[in-house]
């Protein structure tokens, strides 16, 4: 064949291959219509199959240069052999128990590729219904806290388990031959094995005591109880049985004895949802507690007046009654209607009393006495046992460990020297012993002093079992192999009794013995035992008691205090609580539902003074000459009193808590054998010219007459149950447009919140924040109006600033169909889903903020650093331990882009996924949003709209809903539903009005020069 | 046309072409620049320095260090960016307004206004730019062919129409301020004694030799690019404005802000050349070209404007009245006119609407000091109109649970210094190596506006 050539360059290489052809006939071989096709030989000619290979293999080395370069490798691990349970991208979901001594709860945890991420509330529980609280939800991240202890510990060196246990052991024999004092210091222990293991320890060890000391007491009440019952017990409160609850100082929605279960109970009925009444509500308190923000009538008053009041109520019904009166001064407040209502609602109504004085409780049980309320909304046939410590027994150990008449201590998850008012001679006493033995999770302020401190396992590690009502039991299982070298208190005790039996096995025995026995399902203890794991709990119907008789004892009020100044309040916030969790960075920037500061206590001081002083937002003071604090004006605060939240000034927890706010438990006082936290008398001074930041989510508090959250009475409602929402039809009808209206084919979600059930506790917020990977910001970045919560509750007062009302609602994404949002964006990186979801493409995203300025809510967060992995964010996304937290569904997102409510989308996705491989639809209420989940108010409703049988479909036909800022057209896939208060008609102040006028005895503080 | 008859004499003092050639030539022509130049130069570069800080911080720590947050999503960044832009609107509008309509008197001006446009809609640009949260993703907002499918950009955006509008309104305000200079670098190459010099101007004379095909090409090239660029002048400050017109916001959410936008940047940008010209006039001796009658015709024109500005806040308030929207309401009654922000509110009164209404005065538009002093108080005033519009609106707008205060950080206003350094850089460079009057221009109008015989002869 003739080959034609181009060029003289190719005619030569053409003439070399040919005179190679000469010598190598395999090219000859080389079939010629490659030759024949124009541009071939550029193609197959010039490169060969080596070039290829070469091209080739550089390409992808390049390739995996550039990649390289990018991001570190990072290798993933598969399992060599895979766990049968665990399939990579399915969660597992274990029930345990959530129980430190203080707060109880049921709860379910979600596991990921064997790692906890999140945890629900188990809706098998009698006793928390499906609930959880922002303590309960935040206590994920303590698992993953790098502050925990690694190793254990002797005299601040690290050393071996065996090492401890040798010398434990041999110093409790030497105490116990001597005849000397061992002590073993706990909480409330509400574990049956576990108490049973503490007897046995006794047993060994003969001179050992085991006295329990909880931080915040009830020990009071405990003692009114004993004396009126002869039952050292706390009754089970019922508050869905009650028509009419009255509280003083009792912060039960919040933080008194078992708050999940008392919101699930009064929101129950106060939801408004299936009936047409509602109880009413009256708060006593002198402080604004979530419970009193909540309540229909509020009233403020001094510590000191509780008991007067108290005891001028049981008169008022007593005479009615025809039982004893005691002589008290005249009632400070106007309560002849308080005592008509009460005495109309006999075996209806629940008083209850938060305060730790033993006057009051008396006084109260004999009014609960009085109303038959006993047997009705109060059981003292299953008593709630989670808080059992008595407060003259811990005095009376400080008091000998002064003496020296202690020689042995192990404190079991407690921290006296941080939480104990006299935590001075407690630190002393603990410097006399012989052998001082920490069982804790963190080198705490206890810890530090102590000789041995043995690393407690966390709760999500260990083997558990709980009574929280008498024959209402709970289990707790491990969840993930123990994160570092530590281990269960009860097994370090074990090993000391020298018995090598993991308290797993301990706790299997016991039940075996007794429990077991008292069932009658099932036939073998394996079988029982696995049902009883898998659902967390286990109630034994056949253990309540008898409602024990009532023995009355005289009535008196409380003495006033002595000496002059305010009367001073120490109160638990919401999200720290007693301080045990201070180091958690969730909790410590949940905004308060009140204040809505995050990150620091304060001095809540009441309007009046603050204006005669003009003390203002992040004035300093200085209280009892001793403790520097910024004030916070808080309206509702009683006149002549502050209040300040214990559980900061912590120096010990770990870098997130240390040196936040200031240690108030020392400012409580030991009276009458009780710890009071209320009514004592403090000075406080103006630090003049010194301003301490604080950091608020919200600074103006009132609604400017705008109508957000829209109220009606009660009353008003039963008339027309469209009441406070009149507009909303008339803003319907007038929402006319050009454009077309969107319509959704198959899904369309949407959400219904309920104004009168959330009571605003900010577990939503927390739970989201789990659920979704939303970053810690830090307070300065708080400060700077930054939070990156997707879900917020704004706070509004009501114009009266020495007793407000306080409404509140939760704002996230209001997902609307008609989104300004996403109109804005110039590169379209927040569009609209086909099932009317307003979606974030992250990726997509660069961070103009248009829409964040054009969104209406002001609900979109914006990444203003780099969050994750950044030294100034040290936080929990700054080291790998905080980071096995995130949720794997969900992206982490980079340092410009915004981010906001997804209605978490990944649920809906695997729910559809789910439904898909079923072959069926979703089914109503099986799709639930992590806020709404263990929301303990029961508050969010979220489904689809397009489905006639939904329950977000009988709210949206509601006349109580309606949806935010409805008139701009937005149409938001949000809604909610009126509060509705049970008020009379006529004005709260002439109910409840102030008998005479009581100047506060207070003298005005020295200015500093 | 210009009538010697009724306006006076444009160009006093018997001037040849040869004189004015020589007499607005001499700052380029000097062997170094005056002392002052490398003073306020220093000063510039110190300003750029800080800039650049500004700027490094941004990229590489984020957004976080404004002050900007969750609630006020904009600040100083977008307020500078509008005040700058805004001063660019002087210049084109100067030429092209004035050049359509064959009102030649003010080319003495048009120069510096020219090249003041291009360098304030640079130091405008950078903002939008370094405001954006992933700045090295900038390039999605640019409609370009790409594998994401369904995802490009979004037309409803107004922010996609400003990227369209001000890099079409640089563009051709760089090349119609760029296309009058050819003659002119043409003549400085002429004169250029070093060979340097002479290489450079030739290169960027693009071979002038002046012959009537070339200035028949250039002039019309002028024109029809200032035909083109008019409507730009209009369309650039509306399209700044629907940025927040096209919002929900109270106090964004406006009709009149197209017009109520381009107004107030003519006014501005008026205000900028004003400030220009007497430094220029007073420093360069060239109180020939740049005369007390050309500052008096635009004391007028600003007067007139200032009254427009007036007019539109005045209607603003109304609308918000007579709306009978709360929100509306609430932003301007109780958070402009009285309230948090009142004070920035009636400086911008005072400066925009009140203050520029001394211009009435003929003693006080002869009074070139209180002049040079009103031009600087107007842009302050601007300055504050755009914090005025931006903050007040987002800082309160419905939910009073987000309610934020805002107040701009070191790093921000390191930013806007920093613009402000390039511009005065500019300018200065300006100064030293670009005609700062159009000679060409001048000399075409001298033969019918000088008072001398011999130019109208015409004697080169």
């Amino acid at each position: 064949m003739k080959q034609y050539w181009r060029s003289i360059e190719e005619y030569e290489s053409i003439q070399e291959q040919g005179n190679k052809g000469n010598q190598d006939d395999s090219l000859k071989e080389t079939p010629d219509h490659h030759h024949d096709e124009p541009g071939d030989s550029d193609l197959a000619g010039s490169h060969s199959r080596r070039d290829f290979l070469k091209m080739l293999g550089f390409g992808i080395g390049y390739a995996g240069l550039l990649s390289g370069c990018e991001m570190p490798v990072r290798k993933a691990i598969p399992y060599l052999n895979q766990p049968e349970e665990i399939v990579p991208g399915v969660a597992n979901y274990y029930a345990t128990t959530f129980y430190d001594g203080h707060d109880y709860c049921s709860i379910l945890v979600k596991n990921r590729e064997g790692r906890p991420i999140k945890i629900e509330g188990n809706v098998l529980s009698p006793v928390t219904k499906g609930g959880t609280h922002a303590r309960v939800q935040a206590s994920i991240l303590n698992l993953y806290d790098m502050a925990r202890l690694k190793e254990p510990m002797k005299n601040s060196q690290e050393t071996t388990w065996e090492a401890i246990d040798g010398e434990v052991i041999a110093k409790l024999q030497e105490i116990s031959t001597e005849g000397g004092r061992a002590v073993i210091l706990t909480p409330t222990v509400i574990s049956p094995s576990a108490r049973h293991l503490l007897k046995e320890f006794m047993l060994k060890y003969p001179g050992t005591e085991w006295i329990t000391y909880d931080a915040i007491s009830s020990s009071a009440m405990l003692q009114a109880n004993e004396m009126n019952f002869k039952q050292k017990a706390i009754p089970d409160y019922r508050f869905d049985q009650a028509d009419l609850i009255v509280g003083f100082n009792a912060d039960f929605l919040g933080n008194w004895l078992s708050p999940v279960e008392y919101t699930k109970q009064y929101t129950k009925k106060r939801s408004l949802m299936d009936s047409k009444t509602m109880p009413r509500h009256i708060q006593f308190e002198s402080y604004m507690s979530l419970t009193g923000s909540n309540a229909d009538y509020r009233v403020p008053i001094k510590p000191s007046e509780e008991s007067i009041i108290l005891l001028n109520l049981y008169n008022l019904i007593a005479s009615a009654k025809g039982a004893d009166t005691y002589t008290v001064s005249e009632s400070p407040i106007e309560i002849g209607k308080l005592a008509e209502e009460l005495l109309a609602s006999e075996g209806k109504s629940l008083v209850v009393c938060g305060t730790n004085d033993l006057h009051s409780q008396l006084i109260v049980n004999a009014i609960n006495h009085l109303l038959g309320n006993y047997g009705t909304t109060i059981d003292l046939a299953r008593p709630l046992l989670t808080q059992q410590g008595s407060d003259d027994e811990m005095a009376a150990l400080v008091d000998d460990m002064v003496q020296g008449k202690v020689s042995g201590l192990i404190l079991c998850q407690v921290n006296p020297v941080y939480d104990y008012p006299a935590a001075q001679r407690f630190a002393d006493g603990m410097k006399q012993m012989k052998l001082t033995v920490s069982i804790t999770e963190r080198l705490d302020e206890t810890a530090r002093l102590a000789h041995y401190v043995c690393p407690d396992s966390n709760y999500l590690e260990s083997w558990n079992d709980f009574e929280v009502k008498k024959g209402c039991y709970s289990m707790g299982q491990p969840v993930i192999n123990k994160v570092f070298n530590t281990r269960q208190a009860q097994d370090s005790l074990l090993r000391w009794m020298e018995d090598q039996a993991t308290y797993n096995d301990y706790i299997e025995n016991y039940w075996e013995k007794n429990i077991y026995p008292g069932q009658s399902k099932f036939d073998g203890f394996r079988g029982f035992r696995n049902e009883v794991l898998h659902d967390g709990i286990y109630v034994d119907t056949s253990s309540a008691g008898a409602q024990p008789s009532f023995s009355s004892v005289e009535l008196q009020a409380g003495i006033e205090p002595e000496g002059e100044g305010f009367e001073l309040v120490l109160y638990e916030k919401i999200s720290i609580g007693d301080g045990k969790y201070a180091n958690n960075p969730w909790l410590q920037e949940l905004p308060d539902p009140v204040t809505m500061a995050t990150w620091d206590n304060y001095v809540c001081i009441p309007p009046g003074y603050a204006k005669e002083n003009r003390l203002k937002l992040e004035d300093v003071v200085l209280i009892n000459g001793d403790v520097e604090l910024p004030v916070l004006v808080q309206p509702g605060q009683p006149e002549g009193t502050i209040a300040i939240a214990v559980g900061y000034g912590r120096s010990n927890a770990g870098k997130v808590a240390n040196g936040l706010g200031k240690n108030v438990y020392p400012l409580a006082v030991i009276a009458d054998g009780h710890r009071k936290f209320s009514g004592r008398k403090v000075t406080m001074e103006r630090v003049s010219g010194k301003r301490y930041p604080l950091a608020l989510t919200q600074s103006h508090h009132t609604m400017e007459q705008r109508a957000l959250a829209r109220e009606a009475t009660l009353m008003e409602y039963l008339e027309a149950p469209d009441a406070g929402n009149e507009m909303h039809m008339g803003i319907v009808e007038e929402n006319l447009t050009l454009y077309e209206i969107p319509q959704y084919e198959g899904s369309h979600w949407g959400l219904a919140i309920n104004l009168n059930a959330c009571i605003g506790c900010g577990n939503c917020v927390i739970s989201c924040q789990a659920e979704n990977n939303v970053a810690v910001i830090g307070k300065e970045q708080v400060r700077n109006r930054r939070i990156m919560h997707w879900i917020r509750i704004d706070r509004y007062y009501s114009d009266e600033a020495d007793n407000p009302e306080v409404i509140r609602m939760p704002v996230m994404c209001q997902h609307c169909d008609n989104a300004p949002c996403e109109n804005v964006c110039p590169v379209a990186a927040t569009p609209h889903s086909s099932e009317g979801l307003n979606q974030m493409a992250y990726n997509r995203c660069i961070g103009t903020r248009y829409c964040v300025n054009n969104c209406p809510y002001k609900v979109r967060r914006f990444n203003w650093f780099e969050y994750a992995g950044n030294e100034k964010f040290d936080y929990n996304l700054n080291n790998d331990y905080g980071k096995l937290v995130l949720n794997p569904d969900v992206t982490v997102r980079s340092r410009g882009v915004v981010e906001k409510c997804s209605f978490c989308v990944q649920r809906i996705q695997a729910a559809k996924l789910n439904a898909k491989m079923e072959n069926r639809g979703i089914i109503d209420g099986e799709l639930k949003t992590a806020c709404q989940q263990s929301c303990p108010g029961d508050a969010i409703v979220f489904g689809d709209m397009n489905d006639p049988n939904s329950e977000i479909k009988k709210i949206l036909d509601n006349p109580r809903t309606y949806q935010l800022l409805e008139q701009l057209h937005t149409l938001p896939s949000v809604n909610y539903m009126t509060k509705i208060w049970n008020k009379d008609k006529e004005d709260k102040k002439v109910n409840y009005r102030r008998t005479r006028y009581v100047p506060h005895s207070v003298k005005h503080g020295k200015k500093h020069s | 046309m210009y009538k010697t008859s009724v306006r006076g004499i444009l160009i006093p003092g018997n001037k040849s072409y040869g004189q004015v050639a020589n007499d607005i030539l001499h700052p380029l022509e000097a062997k170094s620049p005056p002392p002052w130049w490398y003073i306020v130069a220093s000063l510039a570069i110190g300003m750029t320095g800080f800039g650049i800080w500004g700027i490094y911080t941004t990229v590489t720590q984020g957004i976080g260090t404004w002050g900007v947050n969750n609630n006020v999503g904009w600040g100083m960044a977008i307020i500078s960016f509008v005040w700058w832009i805004a001063i660019g609107h002087a210049g084109t509008a100067f030429s092209i307004f004035l050049l359509i309509m064959r009102q030649r008197w003010l080319t003495s001006i048009t120069r510096t206004a020219e090249a003041m446009t291009v360098l304030a809609v640079i130091c405008a640009g950078i903002f939008p730019l370094l405001h954006m949260g992933r700045i090295w993703n900038g390039f999605f907002i640019l409609p370009y062919p790409n594998t994401r499918g369904p995802l490009w950009d979004n037309f409803n955006s107004p922010l996609f129409w400003d990227v369209a509008a001000i890099s079409t309104y640089l563009m051709t305000s760089a090349v119609f301020w760029y296309i009058g200079l050819i003659p002119d670098l043409a003549l400085v190459r002429e004169r250029a004694v070093s060979k340097v010099k002479k290489r450079v101007y030739a290169l960027l004379s693009f071979g002038w030799v002046g012959t009537a095909r070339g200035w028949l090409r250039q002039e019309t090239a002028i024109i029809l690019i200032g035909g083109l660029a008019a409507p730009l002048v209009v369309s650039v400050h509306s399209i700044v404005s629907m940025d927040f017109a096209t919002s929900v916001i109270p106090g964004w959410h406006t009709t009149i802000f197209p017009p109520y936008f381009v107004i107030g940047a003519i006014f501005s940008g008026f205000a900028m050349v004003m400030t220009l010209m007497i430094i220029i006039r007073h420093v360069f001796r060239y109180k020939d070209y740049v005369t007390q009658a050309h500052l008096d015709a635009i004391a007028r024109i600003m007067v007139f404007i200032s009254m427009f500005m007036g007019l539109a806040y005045a209607t603003e308030l109304f609308i918000a009245w007579y709306s009978a929207g709360e929100y509306e309401i609430f932003t301007f009654m109780k958070n402009r006119v009285t309230g948090t922000y009142t004070i920035a509110f009636w400086i911008m009164i005072t400066c925009n609407a009140i203050i520029p209404q001394l211009f009435w005065s003929k003693r006080i538009r002869n009074n070139l000091m209180i002049m040079f002093a009103i031009t600087i108080i107007i842009n302050i005033g601007m300055w504050f109109e755009r914090y005025v519009i931006i903050v007040t609106s987002i800082s309160k707008d419905f939910l009073p649970s987000s309610w934020a205060s805002y107040s701009p950080t070191v790093v921000e206003w390191a930013n806007y210094i920093g613009t402000m350094g390039i511009f005065i850089l500019g300018i200065l460079l300006f100064f030293r190596y670009v005609p700062i009057i159009a000679m060409s221009e001048t000399k075409g109008v001298l033969k019918e506006t000088s008072n001398i015989e011999e130019v109208k002869h015409g004697n080169h």
